[in-house]
């Protein structure tokens, strides 16, 4: 049967700032502006995999194991949390979209059976979003 | 690979006739967005970039200057106006498919010149009508 692409939707409620911890203060707030300062927003991120669906189960992953990943993995490192001072992440690197999708990539990646994850969508706010993409054999 | 996508909006009146054609065949083929003294939309634009991240800003393209070349280019040159007076739908209709392409063609060397690159454009016309230009892979 051919491959099947499955995706799963989480929200979760974080705050965080943009912070390059190589710059001073100055530096921080000309590059950011008021994303250098403290603040949060109701993330949402739209998990997609792919994979032959089972010939008993019908099913490419069980939703609920694929969710029990998501909760373990992202929701109680993230909801409710700061990105900057409950996390390990972002010590190094701003916590902007681009870094945070990435983030989520190596847990996702380390947490799904090797090949699944397909595509992540995380959205920041009502006008910005990032998009990652496994790079296949199919890619430009 | 990685792309950044950044939303937009702006109210623009335009009319959908052709100077090909008679006004009986813009009647007919544009039906009621033919009406001569046109009418308008509430537009939304997604636009789509890639590029390397940037370590210092951990950005594929500085939002400030994502967001200044748009209020340039698409915000405040289409916004509050009648579409059909721009140049550039001058031998061209404004449909939502001219506007991708449009904006697409003003936008891409500039973000080009910027360190990205414009892989998408996807214009909401109504709530109801969605136009992309581009894909992902």
């Amino acid at each position: 049967m051919a491959e099947i692409r499955l995706s799963r939707a989480i929200e979760f409620s974080t705050s965080l700032r943009y912070w390059n911890p190589e710059l001073d203060a100055a530096a921080n707030r000309a590059l950011f502006g008021a994303k250098a300062a403290q603040h949060g927003h109701n993330y949402r991120l739209e998990v997609t995999i792919r994979g032959e669906p089972d010939p008993h189960t019908g099913m490419v992953m069980d939703l609920k194991d694929l969710q029990e990943i998501l909760d373990r993995e992202i929701m109680t490192r993230f909801d409710h949390r700061d990105l900057n001072r409950d996390t390990p992440y972002f010590e190094k690197e701003p916590a902007t979209p681009e870094n945070f999708v990435m983030v989520i990539r190596r847990l996702l990646v380390a947490a799904l059976p090797p090949g699944f994850l397909d595509r992540l969508r995380l959205q920041e706010d009502a006008d910005t979003f990032v998009e990652w993409f496994e790079p296949r054999g199919d890619a430009p | 690979m990685i792309a950044l996508t950044r939303r937009y909006r702006f109210p623009a009146a335009h009319v959908l006739s052709s100077q090909r054609f008679s006004a009986e065949e813009n009647e007919r083929i544009y039906g009621k967005c033919a009406n001569p003294a046109g009418h308008g939309h509430d537009y939304a634009v997604e636009l789509t970039v890639t590029g390397p991240i940037d370590p210092r800003d951990g950005s594929i393209l500085p939002r400030a200057e994502l967001d200044a070349l748009v209020e340039a280019c698409v915000v405040s040159r289409f916004g509050h106006r009648m579409l059909n007076d721009d140049p550039a739908f001058r031998d061209r209709v404004p449909t939502a498919e001219n506007i991708c392409a449009v904006i697409h063609e003003d936008l891409a060397p500039r973000i080009a010149d910027a360190g990205a690159r414009l892989v998408r454009v996807r214009v909401e016309e109504t709530r109801r009508n969605a136009f992309t230009l581009g894909e992902l892979r």
